[in-house]
C-alpha cells in the first residue's frame, strides 16, 4: 500500500479524528448512541455515503464548476443518503425506524461535507475513496466506544444481550440514567477527547 | 508530641525529590501540615490586611453549617418517627439494626431522633469524605500539587443536599463524579465553572432518580401502604395540590416549614438555621450579601408576576413568596450555593444579576416545568453557567464608561 493511501485510510482514526479531534458530527453521535446496535447500523451507513461520496465526487472534480460546486456536491451526497435510507428500511426496518430522522441527517454530517470539499475536490479518486472509508471509520470508532458504554451501563446490555442484569428484573445493576439521556454522550465524548489530547499532546491546541 | 515531629521529619526524604516515595509527596505533605504549621511561614506584614487563607474560610462556612447539620440528625429521625408513630414500618437495614441495638425506641423525643438521623447521616458523611478525598489526592499526585482544603466544604454540602435514603455506593459514585468533572478536570480548586456539590447532586437526580426525587426516599421508613400517610416534599405536595395541599398541611404549617420540621433532603429543610448560617458568612464576608439579597428579590418579583398571572391549570402559579422561600432547597442553596464564591459572578454588579436570575429561575422553574418540583438545584447551576458572561458584561460596561468620562474631560 502506497504512503499516502495509508495516511488516507488510517490517519482519521487517531490522529485526525473527525470526532475527537475537529469536533464534528456532534449531533448524530449523540443521538444514536444509546444502543450499541443504533450505533453499528448508523456507523455502517456513514462509512458507505462517506466513501461513495468522496468516489463520486473526485471523480468528476475536474468538471465541476467552483462556484457551484457544493451545490453539486449536495446532489451527490443526498442522493447517496436516500439509497441507504432506503435499503435499511428494506432489509433493517426496526433498527431504521430507532435512527428516524438521523440517516436523512447524514446529509448535513459536517464530516461527509467537510471531507468531499477538503479532500475529494482536490485528490484523485483511490485516495478520496480511501479517504472516505477512513474518516468513516474513524466516526465509526467513536460511536461504536460511546455506544458501548452508554448500552452497559444506561442499560445492563450489549447489542441487546443481558451483560448485567438489573435490580427490576431481580439483577443486581442499577441503570445509570443519565447515560440514556443525551448529557451522557456528552461526557463520554469529552472524556474521550480529554483522553486522546492526554496521548497525542500534540492534537491540543494554545 | 516530640517523637511525632521527629517521626515525619525523619520520613521526609523518602517523599522529597528523588526519595523512593516521591509521588506521594502531596499526601506526606498534607498529613505534616494538617498535625503542625509549615516550617515555611510567611514572616513580617506581607498580608496587606488579613491573613485569610483558603483554610480559615473553609472553616467559617462549615462553622456556618454546623447548625444545620445537627438540624438535619435530628429532622431525619424525627420524620422517621413520624411516620413511623403513623403506622410505617422501620426500614428493614443495618441502620435500624444498629439503632435497636444501641437500646433505643422509635419515639419522637430528641435524643432517640438525634442519634436515629445521626446513623443516617454520618455514614453518607463519611462516604462523601472518603470518595472525594481520594480523587483530590489522586490528582494532586497527577497534578503534582499539594492536596488543599477546597473539598472540605463540598463534601459539607453534598450530603445536606441528599436524602436520608440514598444508598452509599450512590453517594460515592456521585461524590467522585463531582469532584472529577465538576472541579478536577477545570484545574482544580478555585478554577471550577460550576458548584462541585451541585454537579454531584444533578448527576445523581439525573442517572438514579428513582432514590432522590420523588415521594419515597425523604423519610427514613417504609411507609407503603400507610394509608392517609405520605411522604412526598411539602414541595413537591404543593406542586400536585397547589395551595389547597398546604392549606391542609395545617394552620401551623409555615412555621413548621421555617424551623424545618418536614421531609425533604437531610440539610435543606430549615430556613431559620439557613439565615443563621448566611449571618455567619455575611459577617465574615465570606458570602456576599448582594448575591442573596438580590436572590431574594428576584423570588419575590417572578412569584409576584406569576401570582397576578394566574392559572386554571396549574396550581403552582398562586403560590405565594413566603412559602418559595420556606420550602424545598431555596434557603439553602440562597445560602450556601448561589453564593461559592468561585463559581458565582465576582463584581459587586455582577452579584446583584446573577443573584436575581437565578430567584427568577428557581420561581420559574418550580413553577412552569412540569418534570421536576425543585429548580433551586437546576436554576444555580444555569446561572453558574452564565456568571462570568455576566461579569464580562459588567468590566466593559464600567471601561466603557470610563473612556466615555476620559474623553469628556480631554
Amino acid at each position: 500500500m502506497k504512503a499516502a493511501h495509508k495516511k488516507a485510510l488510517f490517519d482519521p482514526l487517531f490522529n485526525d479524528n473527525p470526532i475527537a479531534a475537529q469536533v464534528l458530527g456532534i449531533c448524530s453521535a449523540l443521538a444514536v448512541t444509546t444502543k450499541l446496535e443504533t450505533s453499528v447500523v448508523m456507523s455502517l451507513a456513514v462509512i458507505a455515503v462517506m466513501a461513495l461520496s468522496n468516489l463520486s465526487i473526485s471523480v468528476i472534480r475536474n468538471w465541476i464548476p467552483p462556484s457551484i460546486r457544493i451545490i453539486v456536491q449536495l446532489t451527490i451526497i443526498a442522493s447517496l443518503v436516500i439509497v441507504t435510507d432506503q435499503i435499511l428500511q428494506a432489509f433493517v426496518f426496526d433498527i431504521s425506524k430507532q435512527l428516524s430522522v438521523f440517516v436523512g441527517l447524514i446529509i448535513t454530517n459536517c464530516i461527509v461535507m467537510g471531507r468531499a470539499e477538503a479532500f475529494a475536490m482536490q485528490n484523485p479518486p483511490v485516495d478520496s475513496f480511501l479517504d472516505g472509508i477512513g474518516n468513516g471509520l474513524g466516526y465509526s470508532l467513536i460511536l461504536l466506544i460511546v455506544g458501548f458504554f452508554r448500552e452497559l451501563l444506561g442499560a445492563g446490555k450489549l447489542y441487546g444481550y443481558s451483560v448485567m442484569p438489573l435490580v427490576t428484573e431481580g439483577g443486581w445493576y442499577q441503570p445509570n440514567g443519565l447515560m440514556v439521556l443525551a448529557p451522557g454522550a456528552f461526557f463520554l465524548i469529552g472524556i474521550l477527547i480529554w483522553v486522546l489530547r492526554n496521548y497525542k499532546p500534540e492534537l491540543r491546541e494554545n | 508530641m516530640r517523637f511525632l515531629r521527629t517521626f515525619l521529619d525523619k520520613q521526609a526524604p523518602l517523599f522529597e525529590e528523588g526519595g523512593k516515595l516521591e509521588k506521594l509527596f502531596p499526601l506526606w505533605e498534607a498529613t505534616d501540615t494538617l498535625l503542625y504549621s509549615p516550617s515555611s511561614v510567611s514572616k513580617g506584614t506581607i498580608h496587606v490586611r488579613d491573613g485569610l487563607d483558603l483554610k480559615r474560610m473553609m472553616g467559617i462556612v462549615v462553622f456556618g453549617l454546623l447548625p444545620i447539620v445537627f438540624m438535619a440528625m435530628l429532622n431525619v429521625g424525627r420524620q422517621a418517627h413520624l411516620a413511623i408513630a403513623a403506622g410505617a414500618t422501620p426500614l428493614e437495614n443495618w441502620q435500624t439494626g444498629l439503632f435497636q441495638a444501641m437500646g433505643f425506641q422509635f419515639t419522637n423525643a430528641l435524643w432517640p431522633n438525634f442519634v436515629h438521623g445521626a446513623i443516617y447521616f454520618l455514614p453518607i458523611f463519611i462516604t462523601c469524605f472518603a470518595a472525594g478525598g481520594a480523587i483530590e489526592v489522586w490528582f494532586s499526585i497527577v497534578r503534582k500539587h499539594e492536596v488543599n482544603e477546597g473539598f472540605f466544604v463540598t463534601g459539607f454540602l453534598l450530603p445536606l443536599t441528599l436524602p436520608p435514603t440514598i444508598p452509599l455506593w450512590q453517594v460515592a459514585l456521585g461524590t467522585a463524579f463531582g469532584v472529577f468533572i465538576g472541579k478536577e478536570i477545570f484545574g482544580g480548586t478555585g478554577m471550577n465553572v460550576f458548584n462541585p456539590a451541585l454537579v454531584s447532586r444533578a448527576f445523581l437526580f439525573f442517572a438514579y432518580p428513582a432514590q432522590i426525587s420523588g415521594d419515597a426516599p425523604w423519610i427514613a421508613a417504609n411507609f407503603a401502604g400507610v394509608d392517609g400517610f405520605s411522604g412526598a416534599t411539602w414541595l413537591s405536595r404543593a406542586a400536585t395540590g397547589g395551595m389547597e395541599a398546604i392549606n391542609n398541611l395545617g394552620a401551623d404549617a409555615w412555621r413548621q416549614a421555617f424551623i424545618g420540621f418536614m421531609p425533604g433532603s437531610m440539610g435543606e429543610t430549615s430556613t431559620l438555621l439557613c439565615i443563621v448560617g448566611a449571618l455567619v458568612i455575611v459577617a465574615t464576608q465570606i458570602g456576599s450579601w448582594r448575591t442573596i439579597v438580590g436572590l431574594t428579590l428576584g423570588t419575590f418579583a417572578m412569584s409576584f408576576v406569576l401570582n397576578q398571572v394566574g392559572s386554571d391549570t396549574n396550581a403552582m402559579f398562586a403560590l405565594p413568596f413566603h412559602w418559595h422561600i420556606v420550602l424545598g432547597g431555596w434557603a439553602f442553596g440562597t445560602v450556601f450555593m448561589a453564593t461559592d464564591p468561585v463559581s458565582s459572578s465576582f463584581t459587586d454588579k455582577g452579584k446583584w444579576i446573577y443573584g436575581f436570575m437565578t430567584g427568577v429561575l428557581v420561581v420559574l422553574a418550580r413553577v412552569v416545568n412540569p418534570a421536576y418540583p425543585e429548580g433551586m438545584m437546576l436554576a444555580i447551576l444555569f446561572m453558574n453557567m452564565f456568571a462570568p458572561l455576566i461579569d464580562h458584561f459588567v468590566v466593559q460596561a464600567n471601561i466603557k464608561r470610563r473612556a466615555a468620562r476620559h474623553e469628556a474631560v480631554q
